[in-house]
C-alpha cells in the first residue's frame, strides 16, 4: 500500500514541477534581455574556442624589438626559419613587445573557464551544505554559524586571505573566489528547502516512509534549480570580475597566462603613455560580464519572480 | 530597545568567533613553521625561537588560539618584520585615507544615487527610467580599477583638472586632500551609485502603490514632497539594508581603488602584506573589516526604527 502511494505522490509531483519547469524554460528563452545578454555571451564564447584562427599569434611570446607599440603600429615579426613578416599590432604591444590582441582573444579562454567553474564549484558545494542545514536540524546551527562567519569577511578580502595562504595559481585563484560565494549559495538553498518542507507533497511522502535522501534529491532538489540558475549567472559575473582584481593586484593567477586582469596589470606601469594595454581588455571584460549581467537579469525575471522584487 | 541591541550584541558574538577562528587558522594553514613564516626570509633562528615562544607555538593548539585572542583583544596583532613597526602602529597610519575614501565615496553615492532611484521609479516604464536601470547594471560590470583608469586618463590626463595620483592628510591641506578625493570616490562610488539607484527605485516603486501616498496627493501636496517625505521615506529600509550589504563591496572597491590612486590607505596596505606575505598584518587588517563590516550592520539595523516607527523590537 505505501509503495503504491508513494509512487503516485512521486508521478504527480514530478509531473506537476516538470511541466512547470518546461513552460518556465519557454518563457526564459523568448525573454529578450536573455537574448540579448546570450548572444553577446555566444559571441565571447566563439571568440575563447577560435582564439588561434582570428589572427593571432603566440600570446606569450616576447619581442624585445616591438616593445610599447600604440595600436595600428606595423611590427616586423621574425619566425624560427628566419625569415621576417610584418603583421598589424591592431591592438598594439605591451611592455614585452607581447601583441595585445592575441592576449586579449585568448584572455577569453581564461575569463570564460572562470566563469564557468566557479559558479559549478561554489553551486555544488553550498547545494549540498544548503540541502543538509535546511533538512537536518542538528546539522543547520554548525553550518550556518560558519556561514555567518564567512559572510562577514568582505568577499574580495576573502579570496585575498585564500590566495595567501597558499601561493598563487589558476587552482587556488578559483577556489579562493568560490569560497566568498558559498555562503550565499548555501542560504538560498536553505531557504527554498525550510518553505518546501511545509509542503504537503512533501508531508504526504514523509508518511509514506520516503527515505530522508530520496526525498531531498527527488523532491526537495528540483525546486533549487531554478533560483540556483539565477544566482549561478550573478557568481559567474562576480567570479570573473574578482579573477581579473586578483589578477590585477598582482596576487591572481601567474603573470604568464595571459588573462584579462593580467594584461591590464601589465599595462598598469606604463598607462599614462599607453592606455590601450587597460582599454582593450577593460572593454572585452565589461561587456562579457555586462551579457552575464543582463541575461541574469532577465532569467531571474522569468524563473524565479519572487526574487525579483530583491536586487 | 536595549534589549533587541543587547540580543543582537550576543548574537554577533558566534559570527565574530567564526572570523577569528579562521583568521587564526590562516597562518597555521600555510605550509611550513608559523613562527618563520612571520619573521620573513631574513630571520635569524633566534628571532625565529623568539616568536615560536611569544605565540606559544609549543603548546597545544587551543591555548595558541587563546593567546592569540587576548592578545588582538587588546589590540595587539605582534609585529610586521617586512614594514619593521608593530602592526597596530602600521594600521593606525593607514587608517584616515580609507576612512576618507569610504566617507566620501558614501556621500557622493547616497547624493547621486537616491535621486536617480527616485525619479526611476516615479517615471516607471519611460526612457528616464530605463537609462537609470541601464547605467546601473554597466555600474555592476566594469570593474572598478577601469572605471578608475578612465576617469584617471580623462579628467587628470586629457583634461588636467585633477591630480593623477596620490594623497594628502586631510590637517595638511584641505583643499589638496579633497582635490585628490575626487576620482578616487567617484571611482569607488559607481558600483555603490548603481547598487543604491537599482534598490531606490526597485523600494519606491512598492511605497508608491500604497493607500497613504494616494491620501498623501488628495490633499494636493506636491509631487517633491510626497517623493521624498513619504515615498522616500517609507522605503528607507530596505535602501539601508542594501548600503550595509554593501559595505562589503565598499571594502574590497576600497583595496582596488586605494592601488589604482596610489593611496596609503589600510587596502593597499592589504596587497602589500599579502605581496611580501607579512602574516600578522594581513591577520589584523582582515579582522579589522570585519569587525568594521558587522559593526556598521549592526548599527544599521538598530537605525531602522529611526526610519519606521512601525518596526519595534
Amino acid at each position: 500500500m505505501s509503495v503504491i502511494l508513494e509512487e503516485v505522490i512521486d508521478s504527480a509531483a514530478i509531473a506537476s514541477a516538470s511541466t512547470k519547469r518546461k513552460s518556465l524554460w519557454a518563457a526564459a528563452i523568448r525573454n529578450t534581455s536573455v537574448i540579448f545578454g546570450g548572444s553577446i555571451l555566444l559571441f565571447m564564447v566563439i571568440i575563447a574556442v577560435l582564439a588561434p584562427f582570428l589572427g593571432t599569434v603566440d600570446p606569450t611570446r616576447i619581442d624585445p624589438a616591438a616593445r610599447n607599440k600604440k595600436p595600428g603600429a606595423e611590427v616586423t615579426m621574425r619566425l624560427d626559419d628566419g625569415t621576417s613578416v610584418k603583421r598589424t599590432a591592431i591592438m598594439g604591444t605591451d611592455s614585452l613587445g607581447r601583441d595585445v590582441y592575441s592576449r586579449v582573444l585568448y584572455g577569453t579562454r581564461v575569463s570564460l573557464a572562470i566563469g564557468i567553474a566557479v559558479p559549478l564549484v561554489a553551486v555544488s558545494i553550498g547545494l549540498v551544505l544548503g540541502l543538509v542545514a535546511g533538512y537536518i536540524r542538528w546539522a543547520d546551527g554548525i553550518i550556518m554559524r560558519i556561514m555567518d562567519g564567512l559572510m562577514a569577511i568582505p568577499g574580495i578580502l576573502l579570496a585575498i586571505a585564500l590566495v595567501s595562504i597558499w601561493r598563487a595559481g589558476l587552482i587556488t585563484v578559483i577556489f579562493a573566489i568560490v569560497v566568498p560565494d558559498v555562503p550565499r549559495v548555501v542560504r538560498l538553498v536553505r531557504s527554498v528547502v525550510l518553505t518546501v518542507r511545509e509542503e504537503p507533497y512533501v508531508e504526504g511522502a514523509i508518511s509514506v516512509g520516503t527515505p530522508t535522501w530520496t526525498l531531498m534529491f527527488r523532491h526537495i532538489l528540483p525546486n533549487t534549480i531554478a533560483p540556483l540558475i539565477v544566482q549561478g549567472t550573478f557568481i559567474a559575473a562576480s567570479a570573473i570580475l574578482a579573477e581579473a582584481i586578483l589578477s590585477f593586484l598582482g596576487i591572481g593567477i601567474p603573470p604568464e597566462i595571459p588573462s584579462w586582469g593580467n594584461i591590464m596589470a601589465e599595462g598598469r606601469t606604463l598607462f599614462r603613455v599607453f592606455p590601450h594595454n587597460i582599454l582593450y581588455p577593460g572593454i572585452f571584460l565589461a561587456f562579457t560580464v555586462l551579457a552575464i549581467n543582463i541575461m541574469g537579469d532577465g532569467l531571474r525575471d522569468t524563473l524565479d519572480p519572487k526574487m525579483s522584487k530583491r536586487v | 530597545m536595549i534589549d533587541f541591541i543587547a540580543r543582537r550584541l550576543i548574537a554577533i558574538i558566534p559570527v565574530l568567533a567564526v572570523v577569528a577562528i579562521f583568521v587564526f587558522l590562516m597562518l597555521r594553514l600555510t605550509p611550513g613553521d608559523p613562527a618563520a613564516v612571520i619573521a620573513g626570509d631574513n630571520a635569524t633562528s633566534d628571532q625565529i625561537a623568539d616568536i615560536r615562544t611569544k605565540l606559544g607555538l609549543d603548546e597545544p593548539i587551543y591555548a595558541q588560539f587563546g593567546i592569540w585572542i587576548g592578545n588582538a583583544l587588546q589590540g595587539n596583532f605582534g609585529e610586521s618584520f617586512f614594514f619593521k613597526k608593530t602592526v597596530a602602529e602600521l594600521i593606525a597610519q593607514r587608517v584616515e585615507p580609507t576612512l576618507a575614501l569610504a566617507i566620501c565615496t558614501l556621500i557622493i553615492a547616497i547624493v547621486f544615487a537616491l535621486p536617480l532611484g527616485v525619479i526611476a521609479a516615479y517615471r516607471h516604464g519611460t526612457w528616464i527610467d530605463r537609462c537609470v536601470m541601464g547605467f546601473s547594471v554597466l555600474g555592476f560590470s566594469v570593474p572598478v580599477f577601469v572605471i578608475g583608469y578612465l576617469l584617471i586618463y580623462l579628467f587628470a590626463i586629457e583634461l588636467g583638472w585633477l591630480p593623477v595620483q596620490g594623497y594628502v592628510r586631510i590637517g595638511v591641506n584641505f583643499w589638496g586632500f579633497l582635490e585628490r578625493m575626487v576620482l578616487p570616490s567617484f571611482t569607488l562610488g559607481v558600483v555603490f551609485i548603481a547598487l543604491i539607484a537599482r534598490m531606490t527605485r526597485a523600494s519606491v516603486l512598492e511605497v508608491l502603490s500604497e493607500d497613504y501616498i494616494r491620501t498623501a496627493r488628495a490633499k494636493g501636496l506636491s509631487n517633491r514632497v510626497v517623493l521624498m517625505r513619504h515615498a522616500l521615506r517609507n522605503a528607507a529600509v530596505p535602501i539601508l539594508t542594501v548600503i550595509g550589504v554593501g559595505i562589503a563591496g565598499l571594502i574590497g572597491g576600497a583595496v582596488v581603488t586605494e592601488s589604482v590612486f596610489g593611496l596609503p590607505g589600510l587596502g593597499r596596505l592589504t596587497v602589500e602584506a599579502v605581496l611580501s606575505r607579512d602574516f600578522p598584518t594581513i591577520q589584523a587588517v582582515i579582522l579589522l573589516f570585519s569587525v568594521v563590516y558587522v559593526g556598521i550592520n549592526l548599527l544599521i539595523d538598530i537605525s531602522y526604527t529611526l526610519f519606521d516607527p512601525r518596526i519595534r523590537y
